[in-house]
């Protein structure tokens, strides 16, 4: 017996262009009311940033949210935590909603662990009796009793992340809504957050998930909500949505830019293919390209290293390359500031083929995975036709030498 | 337990009984306030007694020695000391209250609370400076031998009053500080200017009879005023016009801020 938990109907949030602009001073409001005046009024530019979006939760079910960046997922994942309103549409909750869409909301830099944990489990609405209850579990769970009283500014972000999810751990709600946090932290304490879910959805709650994360989504939901452009595209049983999600690639630009910013530390702007070609998302068998990564570095750190994967579309992984692969590169410390980083593929290596690059990057010690951001084509050479359909998973261009027998 | 999501039309509701659900969070935000003001600072609370110490210093000579300013038969200091106490809980309360939305924009887009609870906490916080410094002003009290009048029972009333125009007007500047960052400008402008025309370094008796209502306009006159007639009584009357109009502006300050309060934050989450 499965009782309703959230029925959304029909939800959609409009954006007018003008509210996203956020310079809005007095005097640009007199300005433009001047300018304006004799004019006739021009309708704002409108932006659906959700269209007519609807889907039921029970308990005891995990639904997972897909799509690419700018799908609609995190508007959608805000309406239902009451953060901003619909346009138009309903949404009926049964329920006690916690929602998570960061970790360490409310995290202040100057606090203890302890401090934090109270102020943290304050603003995701436990009540104090309930947080000193569940205090020792919380700081076990986060792996961080010699340092509970050291204010968390002077934690590694591995364990600021451990003890911010911790805390929305051990949140009882009968909802609990999830926006990517698990693309923090390392693998064991990923596997660990896992857990913690899978206990949420056992005993009877149910969760709402949004990730990128193919495989995570897969092991954890029975049922996919697919966004793009605002609108689902399709829902239904995991396998046969992520099916299609991926046959259709994983989005058109070969390119990936962070929903938000990732920390304190460490920061992407984005990470993209420099082809030399201009379509972006594909290159040529035989031309060289790189994959490059913006970023900022906001704290002095430990000597950093990122790591690329490419994947077949298949998933079998070809190669993986990393910052410190050779000898002269390794244990220099990052510098400070934004900057950027290529890694060249040669050309003539990969088949044509799509391709999927998995990055991450190892910031203070703590390795992050940032699977399948994106996709791109490796196009055939139309001189080379022979060469394309070649068995084999790379194609290499070898040096083939005649030599004389005497 | 069920709600409802949807677009709001027409006049939003209070909900006060939502703010108490969540009244928990309202001292847990205050303590963070107060907790991180003093972190890593060397004498921490002490900034509380020595900011309005060394203003009372420099006002003791301007208006005290240079101007004469008359106080019957109360020293100066402990005249003006009255009156900043009163004017300091309101300019941190306001001031605080006022950025506090603007201040926390991760609470705002990342996490739902009645977004009212940020200048109520704000405001609570500044409280426990206010405290510190009230002692203060008791040491002076004894130094300079001022009696405590009986009428000191009444001064918990002008404390709340304080905080409530503090708040009616904070509230006003933290939903107008989202939409228009002007108000950063304002605010320190408003704490400076306002500590010039109340009546902090003087007693309100100096403004002249016929000037006595306009000047009491400032809600804060009667604030100041009440203070110093609950401390050190009779000798210093309460202006029973300019207090009631002391109460009403607040009052209505209040309601008002908390209605476009209410109204505009739906909007908070989308243009913070």
């Amino acid at each position: 017996m499965s009782n309703l938990l959230i029925s959304a109907q029909s939800l959609g949030k409009k954006y007018k262009l003008g509210e996203l602009v956020l310079a809005l001073s007095l005097r640009d409001r007199v300005t433009d009311a001047v300018r304006s005046i004799g004019k006739k009024k021009r309708a704002p530019a409108e932006f659906w940033a959700l269209r007519d979006v609807s889907f039921d939760l029970h308990d005891g079910e995990v639904i997972g949210v897909i799509g690419r960046n700018g799908a609609g997922k995190s508007t959608l994942l805000k309406i239902i935590s009451r953060i901003t309103e619909p346009t138009e549409g309903a949404a009926h909750l049964y329920g006690r909603v916690s929602s998570l869409l960061e970790v360490g909301v409310g995290f202040h830099p100057e606090l203890s662990g302890r401090e934090n944990v109270f102020l943290n489990g304050a603003i995701l609405s436990m009540s104090r009796v309930e947080i000193r209850r569940k205090f020792d579990e919380i700081v076990a769970f986060a792996e961080v009793e010699q340092f509970i009283d050291t204010p968390v500014k002077r934690y590694s972000s591995g364990m600021y992340v451990r003890l911010a999810f911790a805390v929305a751990a051990h949140l009882e709600p009968d909802v609990l809504i999830v926006d990517e946090v698990l693309a923090v932290g390392d693998i064991a304490f990923q596997r660990k957050c896992l857990g913690k879910m899978e206990d949420i959805r056992r005993t009877g709650r149910a969760v709402l998930v949004v990730s990128h994360n193919m495989s995570l989504i897969s092991q954890l939901c029975e049922n996919v909500l697919w966004l793009d452009g605002g609108k689902v595209v399709r829902s239904g049983p995991t396998r046969e949505v992520i099916a299609a999600y991926m046959a259709q690639g994983v989005g058109g630009s070969a390119e990936w830019i962070p929903d938000a910013p990732l920390g304190d530390t460490f920061e992407y702007h984005r990470v993209w293919i420099d082809g030399g070609s201009g379509d972006a998302g594909t290159v040529a068998a035989d031309r060289a390209f790189d994959i490059v990564y913006d970023f900022t570095v906001k704290k002095p750190m430990h000597p950093g290293r990122l790591a690329l994967l490419i994947a077949s579309a298949e998933g079998t992984p070809i190669f993986t390359s990393t910052s410190t692969d050779r000898l002269s590169a390794i244990r220099e410390p990052w510098k400070l500031g934004r900057q950027r980083v290529r890694c060249t593929i040669p050309g003539h290596l990969l088949v044509p083929g799509r391709y999927f690059v998995t990055i991450s990057e190892q910031v203070d010690m703590v390795e992050v995975l940032r699977e399948r951001i994106f996709a791109f084509t490796v196009t055939e050479q139309n001189s080379l036709t022979t060469r394309d359909a070649r068995l084999g998973i790379i194609a290499p261009l070898l040096e083939w030498r005649a030599e004389e027998c005497s | 337990m069920h709600k409802i999501i949807r677009a709001r039309s027409g006049l939003a509701r209070l909900n006060l009984e939502e703010l108490w659900e969540f009244r928990e969070l309202i001292y847990f935000l205050a303590w963070r306030d107060v907790l991180v003001r003093y972190k890593q600072t060397a004498i921490g609370v002490l900034w509380a007694v020595f900011r309005p110490f060394l203003t009372i210093v420099v006002f003791s000579v301007v208006f005290g020695r240079f101007a004469h300013v008359p106080t019957g038969t109360l020293p100066y200091p402990v005249l003006s000391l009255a009156g900043l106490l009163a004017w300091q809980l309101f300019s941190t309360a306001f001031a605080e209250s006022s950025s506090s939305v603007v201040s926390n924009p991760q609470l705002v887009s990342k996490i739902y609370f009645p977004r009212m609870i940020m200048p109520l906490s704000a405001v609570v916080a500044s409280l426990v400076d206010f405290f510190v410094a009230l002692a203060m002003l008791a040491v002076l009290m004894i130094w300079y031998r001022v009696p405590l009048s009986p009428s000191i029972v009444w001064l918990p009333l002008f404390i709340f009053l304080c905080l409530l125009i503090a708040l009616g007007t904070g509230i006003w500047f933290a939903a107008l500080y989202v939409r228009y960052r002007d108000i950063r400008h304002l605010i320190p402008f408003i704490v400076q200017l306002g500590l010039y025309i109340s009546p902090v370094g003087f007693p309100s008796s100096m403004v002249p009879e016929r000037w006595r209502f306009v000047y009491s306009l400032n809600p804060m006159v009667g604030v100041i005023d009440g203070f110093r007639w609950s401390l050190f009584g009779g000798r210093n009357p309460i202006y029973v016009p300019g207090l009631t109009i002391s109460i009403v502006l607040s009052i209505a300050a209040l309601i008002g801020g908390a209605y476009y309060f209410r109204n505009t934050e739906r909007l908070f989450a989308d243009i913070i």
